[in-house]
């Protein structure tokens, strides 16, 4: 007796749709505009923040990083790492892993003949760092380190700037052994490089890891070992790392090492959310409007409907499904629009008349909008739930209708 | 066993200090097979008859029976349980669905029932070839006339061979020929399925149809013949 006669239910929802075509139409295209703005911004704020995670986690950071339990409060030498053993070394060369580096950071001075700055003197070996950070692709002058070897010092322009020195000029770098005793050095300035964010050229100094690690007395010890997967979005395979270290090694993802990062990407899913959210609201407005007009103006025919033997839920259903019908054909075109536009921008968006500001908050002056399956089921989930939520009050009133009265009615 | 039984049945209607007997205990038994003409002058509660008959409206006081089923204390579910399956009805004015063509609509009351393609379109079909409409299937009812559309609502009340017929003033809106056809149709129909039918009108033409003839004036019964 429950059983629903859907066919008709779908043949009359789909018909009374077309009835008044213009309005169905004009309800159709604030649906696909407002379902196009829902995924075209997402997928912009999307490519906003992804560029933003990328420069800063190619700055070093790698997707997950080995240290020390205590180095990230003391990052000074006697809290190192011993090199990698064997069995960490093996798990590095899973196929989770794209790349790994071990390096040697500490805390140093480094003063030029007019000035003196406090930076970090990093020790790296330069085939292991090609893919996983910035610094080899972004040399203007100079060349960049050749082996874990190499003696020379590369900095950055802000920093050449700042020490008003120049390619080919040495330096003094200066910082604490083991011991707590100051070490410094000499090193000739070989190359300079550029980054995005202007406080990475001042932070950071490079050479070649077996370099640092002789000044310093520090043996084969490093600081860290960075470990880069396929995407930082998903960093699960890596963090299984876990299993091969030891007690004196601690393993962080980028978003625990980073939290402002971190909490950036969680506030970006709310921010979405919300957006969504609110572009429906205002879409809500003229669909409930809809329904109710294309009710209101069928009253008599509801009425004969129920005459003619059609329970109440019936009636609820059909106008539900005729909210969905209405929802799905605009929601089609929306992603379809949005999927183009987005389709024709993925070269990226040049934004460099606004660059200046955009710059300041990390982010580069072409951006390539991401387009996430995630976000477009979002978006489309929350239109059809809260269009069928919005549906539910002109339902209602339709399936209240009294036959006698609804028949009455001219 | 009668098709339709009322007893002390009341319909008031409150219009502010004013109280309306549209109906004023009513007692009428209907037996099956019977063909009846409520006549009376307008407002003299007709069609407030037929409603309480149909499950349309509910009486103020009194029983109504259905087929030997108590009515009146039905939800509304259950009343439109009880129409789809019982009750055909032609209305007096705009009896079909709109966005439905002729045979889509004569169709409808047997796709709620949930009876199959094959077997509804061999119904519509055959019926509407009864009421002289065949060649009519695919029109919607704003391509069709009013006695055309008339028929398509009598073929869809009678398809699904309901125990009776609850038609108001059907001929009401149709010119004499038309009227003519449809009450013709109807006696054969009563004949030949075997259908009650309780017809309100005013109009004598169809009263001369009629083989019980029910007089009402301002709610009440006030003659009942058999002729
Ligand atoms: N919904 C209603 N509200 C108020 N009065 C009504 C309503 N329906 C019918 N009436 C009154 O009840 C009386 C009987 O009406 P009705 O049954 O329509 O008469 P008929 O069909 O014989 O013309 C009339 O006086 C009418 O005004
Ligand atoms: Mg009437």
């Amino acid at each position: 007796m429950t059983r629903m006669p859907v066919t008709i239910l779908f043949r009359l929802a789909w018909r009374n749709l077309w009835r008044n075509y213009r309005r169905t139409l004009i309800m159709l295209g604030a649906i696909t505009v407002g379902v196009w703005a829902m995924i075209f911004m997402t997928a912009l704020m999307r490519g906003m923040v992804d560029d933003m995670v990328k420069t800063a986690v190619r700055s070093l950071p790698g997707h997950v990083q080995i240290h020390h339990p205590r180095f990230r409060d003391d990052p000074s030498i006697a809290n190192s790492l011993p090199p990698p053993g064997e069995v960490l070394v093996d798990a590095l060369s899973s196929d989770q892993v794209v790349g790994w580096a071990a390096r040697v950071r500490v805390p140093a001075v480094v003063t030029s003949e007019r000035d003196t700055r406090g930076t970090t003197l990093v020790g790296i070996d330069p085939e292991a760092e090609s893919g996983l950070s910035f610094i080899a692709d972004d040399m203007i002058e100079g060349r960049f380190l050749q082996s874990f070897e190499d003696d020379g010092l590369v900095v950055g322009r802000k920093m050449l700037d700042n020490l008003e020195t120049k390619l080919g000029r040495r330096v003094v770098v200066m910082s604490q052994d083991a011991e707590n005793e100051i070490i410094d050095r000499g090193f000739r300035v070989v190359g300079v490089f550029e980054s995005k964010l202007e406080t990475t050229e001042e932070r950071f100094i490079f050479t070649g890891r077996k370099t640092v690690q002789s000044m310093l007395n520090m043996n084969e010890d490093v600081s860290e070992i960075a470990v880069v997967g396929s995407s930082y979005r998903d960093v699960s395979n890596l963090l299984r790392l876990q299993q091969v270290l030891g007690p004196e090694q601690e393993l962080l993802p980028w978003y625990e090492l980073d939290i402002y990062l971190g909490s950036m990407l969680t506030m970006m899913d709310g921010f979405v959310l919300i957006w969504i959210i609110v572009i429906f609201l205002a879409l809500s407005f003229g669909l409930v409007n809809t329904l109710v007009m294309a009710v209101f103006e069928r009253v008599r025919e509801i009425g004969l409907m129920q005459a003619l033997g059609m329970r109440p839920a019936m009636i609820l259903l059909q106008i539900l499904l005729e909210t969905l019908l209405l929802l799905l054909v605009g929601l089609a075109a929306g992603n379809l629009l949005a999927i183009l536009t987005l389709a024709a921008l993925s070269d990226g968006i040049d934004l460099s008349i606004v660059s200046e500001a955009m710059q300041m908050m990390g982010v580069a002056n072409v951006l390539y909008p991401s387009l996430q399956i995630g976000d477009i089921v979002l978006a489309d989930v929350i239109v059809i739930v809260l269009g069928l939520i919005a549906g539910l009050f002109p339902a209602w009133r339709a399936a209240r209708y009294q036959p006698v009265q609804a028949l009455t009615t001219v | 066993m009668s098709t339709v039984c009322c007893i002390d049945l009341c319909r008031f209607f409150v219009q502010g200090e004013q109280t309306v007997r549209a109906l004023d205990h009513v007692n009428l038994e209907i037996d099956k097979r019977e063909f009846v003409c409520l006549s009376g002058p307008s407002g003299s509660g007709k069609t407030t008859l037929l409603n309480a008959i149909g499950g349309l409206d509910k009486p103020t006081s009194g029983e109504v029976w259905v087929a030997g089923q108590r009515i009146d204390g039905l939800d509304k579910a259950d009343l439109a349980n009880m129409r789809l399956h019982h009750i055909g009805f032609v209305f007096q004015a705009y009896n079909l669905i709109p966005v439905l063509t002729a045979r889509e609509n004569v169709e409808f009351v047997m796709q709620v029932q949930g009876v199959t393609a094959s077997e509804r379109r061999d119904r519509s079909m055959a019926l509407l070839k009864e009421v002289g409409l065949e060649d009519m299937e695919e029109r919607r009812p704003a391509q069709l006339s009013g006695g055309q559309q008339q028929r398509v609502a009598v073929a869809r009340a009678i398809v699904s061979n309901p125990a009776m017929v609850l038609a108001d003033e059907p001929t009401a809106n149709l010119d004499s020929v038309s009227a003519e056809h449809l009450m013709g149709l109807f006696v054969n129909l009563n004949e030949k399925h075997q259908t009650t039918f309780i017809i309100s009108t005013h109009d004598q033409r169809v009263m001369s149809y009629a083989r019980r003839l029910i007089g009402m004036v301002d709610g009440r019964i006030v003659t009942d013949e058999i002729r």
